[in-house]
C-alpha cells in the first residue's frame, strides 16, 4: 500500500495508530462514557460527526490562514471551529433526539475538549494532507475512537457481573484493561509497517 | 516562595496544598489524562510538560479570574477556551525557541494543552468564582500536583523501560530493558497501578477513621454505663 493512499490513511488512523489506544487522544470520554454500550455507541456517532465537520472546516481555514500568513492563529481558529461544530450537534440532538440528548448529558459539550478532535485537525495540518486525505483521516480516526470505546464498554458490562476486590474501584481497573487492549492493538502494527 | 506562603493565612496555604495531594488532578480527579499518558515516557519530557501546563494554568486562570465580572454566562466556555488557546500558542513558540529537541519530543501535545480538561475545568469551577490571589495559589498547587503525577508516571516508565532516570543509567548494562513500558500499553498499566495504590491508601485511611470513631463510641458507652 502507498503511504499516502486513502485506504492506508484510513487504516492507519483506524487500527495501526488508533487514536485512543496508541496515541492517547480522547481519554476523558473513553473513561467517562464507556459504562454502557448504547451510550457509548451514541457518543461515538456524535464524535465521528463532529470530527468530520471540524476536520473538513479546519482544512478550509488552514488554507485561508496560509494565504494571509497567519499561522500563529491556527490553534485559536481550530478550537473555535470545533466549539461551533459541537454547538451544532447539540442543537440538532436536542431537536431530533431529546432522549439521547439527556443520556449524554455533560459529555456532549465536553466533546469540545476531546483531544482526539483537535488532534485530527492538528495532525492533518502537520502532515499536509489534501482534502480527500483529510476526509479519510477524520473518518478513520472517528471510527477507531468508536471501536475502542465500544470494546471498552463491552468489557466493562461484563465486569459488572464479576466480584472484584475493593481497590479496583473507579478508573483503576479501566486503565489496566485499556493497557491490555492497547497491547492487542499493537499487533496491527504489522498491517502497514512503520509508525508516524 | 516558601516564605511568601508561610506569611499567608493558613487558609491560603490549604488552597495551595489541596491540588498537591488531597485533590490531585490526575490520581484523584482523573483530569487531563491525555498528556499524562502520552508524554511520560521519560522524566525530562514529564517535567517539560508539567512546566508548560503550570504556565498555561496559572496565566489563564488569573486572566479568567480578573475578567470574571465581564464574561457573560452563555459564552463563558468559548471565552475561556480562547484565553487558554492564546497562552498555549505563546508556550508553543517559547518552547520552540528554547529547545527544538524538546519541541520535537513533545510534538503536537504542546498544542493539545488547549484541550486539557484540567485547565478548562479549573477555569470554570474555581477561577470564575474567586479573586485573583486565591486563584493563582490554587492554580499553582494544581499545576504542581499535575507535574508530580507526571513525574511519578515518567519515573516508573523510564526506570523500567530504559533502566535510567533523567538520562543517567541506574541499572547495570546487563539489565534487559522492559520496552513495553515506553510504548502505549505501559502508560495505561503504570497509571492503573498508581491508581490501585492510591485507592488502597484511601481505603486504609477511611477504615482507620471508622475504627477510631468506633473506639471513641465504645469508650463513651462504657463511661455512660
Amino acid at each position: 500500500m502507498q503511504p499516502d493512499s486513502l485506504i492506508f490513511i484510513f487504516l492507519n488512523a483506524f487500527l495501526i495508530n488508533n487514536f485512543v489506544l496508541a496515541l492517547f487522544l480522547g481519554l476523558c470520554p473513553f473513561v467517562g462514557v464507556s459504562a454502557k454500550r448504547d451510550t457509548a455507541f451514541n457518543m461515538s456517532l456524535a464524535t465521528i460527526f463532529v470530527m468530520f465537520v471540524s476536520s473538513t472546516s479546519a482544512y478550509g481555514i488552514n488554507l485561508i490562514l496560509q494565504y494571509y500568513d497567519l499561522e500563529f492563529l491556527r490553534l485559536i481558529s481550530f478550537i473555535a471551529i470545533i466549539a461551533s461544530a459541537v454547538q451544532l450537534v447539540e442543537m440538532a440532538m436536542k431537536k431530533f433526539t431529546p432522549a439521547l440528548f439527556r443520556a449524554l448529558g455533560i459529555y456532549l459539550p465536553l466533546i469540545t475538549t476531546n483531544c482526539a478532535i483537535l488532534g485530527v485537525a492538528l495532525f492533518q495540518t502537520f502532515r499536509e494532507y489534501d482534502f480527500f486525505q483529510c476526509v479519510a483521516f477524520s473518518l478513520g480516526a472517528g471510527v477507531g475512537f468508536g471501536l475502542a470505546i465500544m470494546l471498552m464498554a463491552g468489557l466493562r458490562e461484563k465486569l459488572e457481573l464479576v466480584n472484584l476486590p475493593n481497590v479496583t474501584q473507579a478508573a483503576a481497573l479501566s486503565m489496566i484493561l485499556a493497557g491490555i487492549l492497547s497491547m492487542t492493538f499493537m499487533g496491527f502494527a504489522g498491517l502497514g509497517g512503520g509508525s508516524v | 516562595m516558601p516564605e511568601a506562603t508561610r506569611s499567608e493565612t493558613p487558609m491560603n496555604l490549604e488552597i495551595f496544598t489541596a491540588g498537591l495531594w488531597r485533590e490531585n488532578p490526575v490520581f484523584v480527579m482523573m483530569l487531563g489524562l491525555c498528556p499524562t499518558l502520552a508524554v511520560t515516557n521519560s522524566v525530562i519530557n514529564s517535567l517539560a510538560m508539567g512546566a508548560a501546563s503550570i504556565f498555561v494554568l496559572v496565566c489563564s486562570n488569573a486572566l479568567v479570574s480578573a475578567l470574571r465580572h465581564f464574561i457573560p454566562r452563555q459564552i463563558r466556555i468559548t471565552t475561556y477556551i480562547i484565553i487558554i488557546a492564546t497562552f498555549v500558542t505563546m508556550v508553543d513558540y517559547i518552547i520552540q525557541s528554547i529547545s527544538l529537541d524538546l519541541y520535537n519530543a513533545l510534538g503536537a501535545f504542546i498544542q493539545l494543552i488547549v484541550v486539557n480538561c484540567l485547565i478548562l475545568g479549573r477555569a470554570d469551577a474555581y477561577a470564575a468564582k474567586n479573586p485573583i490571589t486565591r486563584t493563582v495559589l490554587s492554580a499553582l498547587g494544581m499545576g504542581l500536583g499535575f507535574t508530580f503525577a507526571l513525574v511519578c508516571l515518567g519515573g516508573v516508565r523510564e526506570l523500567l523501560g530504559a533502566g535510567s532516570l533523567l538520562g543517567f543509567q541506574i541499572f547495570s548494562s546487563n539489565y534487559q530493558p522492559w520496552v513495553v513500558m515506553l510504548l502505549p500499553p505501559g502508560g495505561f498499566i503504570v497509571l492503573g497501578c498508581w491508581l490501585l495504590l492510591f485507592n488502597w491508601l484511601k481505603q486504609r485511611k477511611t477504615s482507620r477513621l471508622i475504627a477510631a470513631e468506633e473506639a471513641i463510641d465504645h469508650s463513651r458507652q462504657i463511661e455512660t454505663t
